[in-house]
């Protein structure tokens, strides 16, 4: 038995959810970002499987355009801790909540 | 043996996720998150996505990988900053997405019969994945699309010099 395509959307499925575990349970900043990165590699995993599926290279140029989104998200998401680090001089999410209403 | 190599890295895939998500120090999460993204290389290369899979080992185990050990160490977290606290709620939710995620994949299992070959995978043409395949289709129907993320990088630069500057005040 060989491996379909449906095996690679569950993996996709579990690491998405790994992932949203992670933004949601974690409370380092850090670590909420790199679970963030997890949920994103998941969606692009799905993409090239799709893409796989289809035969046909959009779903690549698509997930190359995510990856560039995702290094983007990550330099300023990681400008953000290092400037709130150097404000609040803590990283816990419970505590960085001054834009709640 | 794809099968083999399937498993096998799909396993160290979700086990570097775990580990991600349960490691007290941002370090070893991230070093157990290079893992997972190594492993899912291994899968672009089973889905013959090869040039996909380089970008992958270049960009994210590379370039975001090293910005993120490079700001954990620049911070210098202190001990007590570092706790593992999960919380009651975020576990509810948790089980929410899973069953929502599962059982829409069933459905969509079942809208699904009419998809050619129920997802099995068939031959693929000449040059699918290679570096000349994606780069005729990124230059030619993506061309504008491909224009706009050197724009968006362009942002998130200025961005982040703006954001980290030190003000005087």
């Amino acid at each position: 038995m060989s491996v379909s395509a449906e095996h690679y959307f569950v993996l996709s499925a579990i690491l998405f959810v790994i992932g949203a575990y992670g933004v949601i349970a974690r409370r380092n900043l850090i670590v909420v970002l790199m679970s963030l990165e997890l949920m994103l590699n998941s969606a692009n995993l799905a993409f090239v499987a799709f893409s796989r599926v289809h035969n046909d290279m959009t779903g690549q140029v698509f997930m190359i355009m995510s990856i560039t989104v995702a290094a983007a998200e990550v330099a300023v998401g990681l400008a953000l801790v290092v400037a709130v680090y150097a404000h609040r001089d803590t990283l816990d999410v419970d505590v960085l909540k001054i834009l709640k209403g | 043996m794809e099968t083999v190599v399937f498993y096998i890295f799909a396993a160290l895939a979700v086990a570097g996720a775990l580990l991600v998500i349960t490691h007290k120090n941002p370090v070893s999460s991230a070093l157990s998150l290079v893992l997972t993204l190594f492993s899912t290389a291994v899968l672009f290369v089973l889905l013959l996505a090869h040039f996909v899979a380089a970008i992958q080992i270049l960009v994210y185990a590379g370039a975001i990988m090293v910005l993120f050990l490079f700001t954990v160490m620049f911070l210098n977290l202190r001990p007590e900053a570092l706790r593992f606290d999960a919380r009651n709620m975020a576990f509810k939710v948790s089980v929410f997405l899973v069953v929502l995620l599962f059982t829409g994949y069933f459905a969509w299992m079942g809208f699904n019969k009419a998809f050619p070959g129920g997802g099995a995978l068939s031959p693929s043409p000449e040059g699918f994945g290679t570096v000349e395949g994606v780069g005729r289709v990124l230059f030619t129907d993506y061309l504008l699309p491909f224009e706009l993320t050197s724009v968006l990088i362009l942002a998130a630069i200025i961005g982040v010099v703006a954001i980290a500057k030190r003000r005087e005040s």
